[in-house]
């Protein structure tokens, strides 16, 4: 493999990076009554938002429905994601020295998996905070359920939800298609040779 | 009938500028106002001028205060729209200052807890002689004290009992860099230097015995509190006003003063006799020289100085048991008397800091003296005698010029940036315009009633902003809907952009404003304080969790450390208090987010309520009379179920017996045919 293609192969490793330095996934919540807004931001590692104490004021609201209060502490993904990040950085920075065609494959296929994954995580989150709501909730509205978007916006009682991805995910977008773009021009690299 | 009786409405203010200009002439046997000529029609800009749309915010914080209620009050301009209330020298049921624990202390004093006083004069503190926004000082006039207001949290921080002195009044001045606070007493009173404090002697003695002091406060505002650093004791005047200087006059500060006959009694009469009274000018850098170098002797005293702990929030009382003064006489080149005309109220510094205008509130004229003219004198020794060892200045040698017939009654002056002053004329119920240099009234424009003080934003340091004039009348009568005998004060506010005075808008005002500073809003409004952090919190009864609540029994002294937050208290359910206990709820507010305060509040309780502010521990005490069972609540709306957050205290009779028990809510599994009959 060219020495450039080994390069890009360690950027798009390191670029996972930027997952410990932004938020890969950004909650909005806006109400009348909140006109600076609501912001849950979830990092690789930890839960944050636009001010210190957002995860108490989603709770507050969120019990009234009878949602089970957010902790850091009950999402074993924030503690282990990091070593799962590192893993990927890691690998891929050997990946790139060693310069094996088909280890570019597999790392990038390996990584797309882990990425889905992740998402289909983050739903189920969603639908489990979403759904699973006390019966002895203040306020029942029958047949609501809670679910915030996955991606997109809408409309829960008087919140308006909106969720987008945040520039910490752009690392595994930039990794992936890095990687995969390594491979690419590395195949024909081989066929010119 | 109808229509007669708006006619007679429109009419009458006029008639009320003609009556009280009938009196003006007959206290003065002068005129000199054409203030009753002027119409009050409002031209129909006016309105856009002051208009803020819903949502949009004022640009100017201005504060009154409110005289009589102990309080300043916070008003948007142009709107002139109420902001808040901030309790300072009186007791505020509405959020429990000065009722509950944490800030009693704020209130003591050497005559023990004065849960009153007569708020009169707001002032910004300075860096280079501008208004910083930092902290707002005021004083209470009654019961001498100085108090400081936090302009980040708009609350009560310090006060300061000042010895030595008999009404506060002419206080609280700032230098230019708040170097010193000053504070001159009101009413002189015999003191003993020997023991301390005041001293007896018969009122007959008032002209050998009787002193008056003005004090120096640092104010510390770096690195802590304020401090009485020393005092100057003076003659047995009246101390009225003061005013400090600028520019040149950067080292100086004047006050007015009136019963320079030392009468005591009638003073209406006897305090009006001799027809030039003085303007003391003091250097106060000198002064504090003369202190640092050892002129200072110090004498035993008795005063409270309370501060707000930042990080618990409670009030701790100090008592300071000495203090330092100067001489005069041992202090040559500190102090100087001006001949004023007699009586006179405000002293007002131009911002070129040359002119100083005294308005005599008898006199037919506003004489402006020179600060040049002063030094002058000062070198050449032109004097016209001294009284107690203090030289007098002849009149002639530091006057500049006077205003002819600026109006009746002229009681305060504030300036604009393009060199003309402003003054309130009480008894012709007008605002003059002059100029500065040539003296010349400019324009006048009536006002409805009897004006006291006026404020332009910065109008009193060297850069005043010339947009707005708000001035502050004493009498309102027939300006709003009647609502019995007493009527709110009103203010006014005027466009003195242009070359003519132009009304703008009446607002009603708390109590009495006596005086009232303005700034920018971007100088305030960026660092206020949208709740305490509870990682902060360091009151020594402050819970952070509600796993950690607690009720505790010491003697007859219940202790309930308890929680709220959106919309419960933990506990809800208390048990095991007797009848004759003093039961000291401890309530920390668990909220950090913005505007949810929670109050609290329990039936028959003899203080009133309390409101905790997002990560704040308040303290209510209450001593149950009855056995029975005693809700409490919150009593400000923080949620749709606020009308929820309630609790109850059992009271047992004394003796009884019961044993403490304290809960919140109670898991227990809902059957699911109940569960889906709440569905509704």
């Amino acid at each position: 493999m060219r020495i450039y293609l080994r390069i890009l192969m360690v950027v798009a490793a390191l670029s996972l990076g930027t997952l410990f330095l932004l938020p890969m996934w950004k909650i909005y919540l806006e109400a009348p009554q909140y006109p600076e807004g609501l912001e849950l931001h979830i990092w690789i590692d930890k839960l944050g938002g636009s001010s210190d104490h957002v995860l108490q004021n989603f709770n507050i609201l969120n019990h009234y429905i009878g949602m089970e209060a957010i902790h850091p502490e009950s999402f074993a993904e924030l503690k282990y994601m990091p070593y799962i990040v590192i893993f990927f950085m890691v690998t891929g920075v050997i990946v790139g020295l060693l310069g094996r065609r088909n280890l570019v494959l597999y790392w990038v296929i390996l990584l797309a998996i882990a990425g889905a994954a992740g998402i289909a995580d983050f739903y189920w989150w969603l639908y489990k905070f979403g759904t699973n709501l006390d019966p002895t909730a203040p306020i029942k509205v029958p047949g609501m359920t809670y679910i915030p978007p996955l991606l997109g916006h809408k409309a829960l009682l008087n919140f308006n939800a909106l969720s987008l991805p945040a520039w910490g995910s752009i690392g595994i977008f930039l990794a992936i298609v890095i990687g995969g773009l390594v491979y690419l021009l590395s195949k024909r690299k081989i066929n010119s040779t | 009938m109808k229509v007669l009786n708006r006619n007679l409405k429109k009419i009458a203010p006029r008639i009320g500028v003609l009556f009280t200009l009938m009196a003006g002439a007959v206290l003065q046997g002068c005129g000199g106002g054409e203030g009753g000529q002027k119409s009050d029609v409002v031209d129909s800009e006016a309105s856009a001028a002051v208009y803020v749309p819903p949502g949009q915010h004022d640009e100017y914080y201005s504060f009154l205060s409110g005289g009589f209620n102990g309080q300043v009050s916070v008003y948007g301009l142009p709107s002139g729209r109420l902001l808040k209330v901030i309790p300072v020298f009186s007791q505020f049921a509405e959020n429990g200052y000065g009722y509950n624990e944490e800030t009693k202390p704020m209130l003591m004093t050497s005559h023990g807890f004065v849960p009153w006083d007569d708020l009169h004069h707001p002032k910004l503190s300075r860096t280079d002689g501008t208004a910083d926004g930092k902290f707002l000082y005021v004083n209470g006039n009654n019961t001498p004290r100085v108090a400081k207001v936090d302009l980040t949290t708009f609350e009560t921080v310090e006060i300061m009992e000042i010895p030595n002195s008999a009404g506060n009044h002419c206080s609280p001045y700032p230098t230019n860099n708040n170097e010193y606070i000053l504070a001159g007493t009101r009413f002189s009173v015999p003191l003993d230097l020997e023991k301390g404090g005041m001293g007896d002697a018969s009122l007959e003695e008032y002209e050998d015995k009787f002193r008056g002091s003005i004090s120096f406060i640092k104010t510390n505002e770096e690195d802590g509190h304020m401090e009485l650093d020393f005092q100057v004791l003076v003659p047995g005047f009246d101390y009225d006003l003061a005013n400090g200087g600028k520019g040149p006059s950067e080292d100086w500060v004047f006050f007015t003063t009136y019963n320079t006959e030392r009468a005591r009694t009638l003073k209406e009469l006897g305090a009006s006799q001799n027809d030039r009274d003085y303007l003391a000018a003091i250097n106060w850098k000198l002064a504090a020289k003369y202190a640092a170098e050892g002129k200072a002797h110090e004498m035993p005293a008795n005063y409270y100085h309370n501060t707000m702990d930042h990080g618990s929030h409670q009030a701790k009382s100090n008592v300071i048991k000495k203090v330092r003064y100067l001489l005069p006489e041992e202090c040559p080149g500190m102090m100087y008397l001006i001949p004023a005309p007699k009586s006179p109220h405000g002293i007002d510094v131009d911002p070129t800091g040359e002119y100083m205008v005294v308005n005599g509130k008898l006199a037919s004229s506003l004489p402006v003296f020179s600060f040049s003219k002063m030094q002058k004198a000062i070198e050449n020794k032109d004097f016209d005698g001294e009284v107690n060892g203090i030289p007098v200045f002849k009149y002639e040698s530091v006057l500049y010029g006077e205003v002819k017939e600026p109006g009746l009654g002229p009681l305060h002056t504030e300036f604009d940036n393009k060199g003309n002053g402003y003054s309130t004329m009480f008894v012709s119920s007008e605002v003059v315009k002059w100029n500065v240099k040539d003296l010349k009234v400019l324009d006048r424009i009536p006002v409805y009633y009897s004006p006291g003080h006026l404020m332009i934003p910065g109008g009193d340091t060297k850069e005043p902003n010339g947009k707005y004039l708000v001035v502050m009348n004493k009498i309102t009568k027939d300006r709003y809907l009647p609502t019995g005998p007493e009527l709110v004060h009103a203010a006014q506010l005027i466009d003195i952009s242009g070359d003519k005075m132009r009304l703008l808008l009446d607002f009603p005002t708390l109590a009495e404003p006596h005086y009232a500073q303005a700034i920018e809003a971007d100088k305030v409004a960026p660092n206020s304080v949208k709740f305490f952090k509870l990682g902060e919190n360091t009151h020594p009864d402050a819970v952070k969790k509600e796993s950690d609540v607690s009720v505790t029994r010491n003697g007859k002294t219940v202790k309930i450390n308890m929680t709220s937050i959106r919309s419960h208290f933990t506990p809800d359910n208390i048990e095991g208090v007797q009848v004759g206990d003093t039961v000291l709820f401890h309530v920390t507010n668990l909220e950090q987010d913005w505007d949810v305060p929670h109050g609290f509040a329990v039936m028959g309780a003899n203080n009133s309520e309390t409101l905790i502010m997002p990560g704040a521990t308040q303290s209510l005490r209450w001593v149950p009379k009855q056995p029975g069972i005693y809700p409490f609540y919150c009593t400000d709306f923080c949620s749709a179920l606020h009308q929820e957050m309630q609790g109850y205290v059992r009271v047992s009779p004394r003796g009884s017996n019961p044993a403490i028990k304290f809960s919140t809510g109670e898991k227990r599994p809902v059957p699911p045919a109940q569960a889906s009959a709440n569905i509704k």
